[in-house]
Parts: C-alpha cells; sequence; structure tokens
C-alpha cells in the first residue's frame, strides 16, 4: 500500500502548526504511536520553521512544500523553499549553528530533526532554495 | 498560546498551555519577561504540564529566559514534563542547563534550599 500527498502554503507562521496537523492526519489511518506522533510532528515543524524564518528571510509571498509518502510502514517526507539557499551545509548541520542568535534561535533545528527521524538530508543551492527530505520507519502496520 | 503567572516568594511562577513553535515562541518570551519584570521576583518557574507540543523555538526561548535570570543571581527550572516533551529537553541539551523537577513544589523546595 503507498499512499501520499502534497501541499504547497504560504510561508507565514501560522502555518507550522497547520503543517504539524496535515501530517498527522495523514498519519492517523495507520494507527501510529504517540512517540512517532511526536517525533514526526516536530522534525516537519523544524523544517517549515526553517523554510520560513531562514529560506524566506525578508521575502515576502514565499511558498514552501510539503510531500509526505507512505509505503508500508515507511514514512519520507520533503519539506522544499525557493529561498536563500544554505552556503555551507556541514557547518548549518552543526548543532549550536545559527544566523539567528539575535532571535533567540538556538541551532539545534536540524540537530532535532535528525534525532527525531531515522535519515535525514538537505539539499541546498544560494538563490535557488532548501529542500530537506527526512526517513522514519513507523512502529505500525505490526 | 495561553500564558498565566503568579508569584510565590521571590520565585514567578509561569503557566504555558498549548504548542511552543516559532509562531507562539516570541509572544511567550516577550510575556514572561514583562512580568518577570514587573513581579520583581529572582527566579522563574514554567509548567509544561498543559504544553501540547514544542520544538526548538522553545529551546531558543528557555535559553533566553535563563540568561534573564541569570542576571539576577537567579535561577530557572522547568516543572511536570511530559514523556514526549522531554525528548526533546533530551536532544538539545536543555536538561544539562535548565534544572527540571516533576511538580512546581519540588522546584520551589530546591530554589528554597539554597
Ligand atoms: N531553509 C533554509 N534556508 C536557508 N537557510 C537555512 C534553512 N534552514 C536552515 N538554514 C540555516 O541553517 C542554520 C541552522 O538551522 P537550525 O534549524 O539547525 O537552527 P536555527 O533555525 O538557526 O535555530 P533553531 O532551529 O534552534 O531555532 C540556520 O540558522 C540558517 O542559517
Ligand atoms: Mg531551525
Amino acid at each position: 500500500m503507498e499512499n501520499r500527498f502534497h501541499m504547497e502554503f504560504s510561508a507565514v507562521s501560522e502555518n507550522e502548526s497547520f503543517a504539524r496537523l496535515c501530517i498527522s492526519a495523514f498519519l492517523l489511518p495507520c494507527d501510529p504511536t504517540v512517540n512517532d506522533m511526536t517525533d514526526i510532528k516536530t522534525a516537519v515543524s523544524e523544517a517549515v520553521t526553517n523554510a520560513i524564518i531562514h529560506g524566506y528571510e525578508g521575502v515576502e509571498n514565499g511558498i514552501v512544500t510539503l510531500d509526505a509518502r507512505l509505503e508500508k510502514n515507511i514514512l519520507h517526507i520533503k519539506v522544499s523553499d525557493t529561498g536563500k539557499g544554505i552556503a555551507n551545509i556541514e557547518e548549518a548541520r552543526k548543532p549550536l549553528f545559527t544566523t539567528g542568535s539575535d532571535r533567540e534561535r538556538s541551532g539545534m533545528g536540524f540537530t532535532v530533526m535528525e534525532a527525531f527521524t531515522d535519515k535525514m538530508a538537505v539539499e541546498s543551492e544560494v538563490g535557488k532554495g532548501t529542500t530537506v527530505t527526512m526517513q522514519k520507519r513507523l512502529k505500525c502496520y505490526g | 498560546m495561553k500564558l498565566k503567572s503568579r508569584k510565590k516568594y521571590n520565585t514567578l511562577l509561569v503557566t504555558l498551555s498549548g504548542d511552543i513553535d516559532h509562531h507562539s515562541a516570541q509572544e511567550i518570551s516577550e510575556g514572561i519577561a514583562r512580568d518577570f519584570r514587573h513581579s520583581h521576583c529572582k527566579n522563574i518557574i514554567i509548567n509544561f504540564s498543559d504544553v501540547s507540543f514544542m520544538d526548538s523555538s522553545g529551546i531558543g526561548m528557555l535559553i533566553g529566559r535563563y540568561k534573564e535570570t541569570e542576571i539576577f543571581g537567579g535561577r530557572l527550572a522547568a516543572v511536570s514534563i511530559s514523556r514526549e516533551l522531554m525528548k526533546i529537553f533530551k536532544v538539545s541539551g536543555l536538561y544539562k542547563i535548565i534544572n527540571c523537577y516533576d511538580n512546581e513544589n519540588l522546584a520551589l523546595e530546591a530554589f528554597r534550599g539554597e
């Protein structure tokens, strides 16, 4: 069994909870554990928030894309923006690295995504945008 | 997201409810900072029992409050953290910086014992 969804939404902070709600509703039929649900909601929230605050920093009308695909009990997630991009991905992924320390950012978003999923990859090009893909095996379907 | 606060001894007791994300974090930060200033307290205890979600925006918010209590030689504690929320406290190393207790009374006792 395979199931998927694709959505695009405005890069505004109101849509962070909207994105979490959508991924939760998508997973509900496979009856995931509370832990898995929390992990996925948190990881999606991190990626979507980064697209909104970093990707589209100083830009209006940005669009964030969220794709999810459930293949049996493996969940694939993709969060993309067409914003400013990341010059040094390796550095950005390091714990505590942030370009937003003036706004109470802790630089832990990528670390959280990594810890809350099984696999996380970042693709980015300066001036073109960023795509974060994540994978997680869920404890549903036995 | 809702924020309520009251004073006990020299500690500000803050109760948060709802989701802590980037959308709500700034309002929470400003709300706690304002109540803390007006209260002339030294310490802050934040009660998480009604918090349904928290991502790294909450980590930044808590470190910000930690720094503010430090200025007054005070302390910050987080209490009633659910199992789901504890994971982000552990992964981020927050629980090493901020004292976590099961409930408000235990945190108050720890503050008074100093
Ligand atoms: N979509 C993106 N577009 C551009 N830059 C990004 C994007 N995502 C992350 N970054 C860069 O990578 C850095 C690290 O991201 P990370 O999520 O780990 O921390 P943060 O967002 O700065 O803080 P936190 O997530 O703890 O609030 C960011 O400060 C930013 O410079
Ligand atoms: Mg982030």
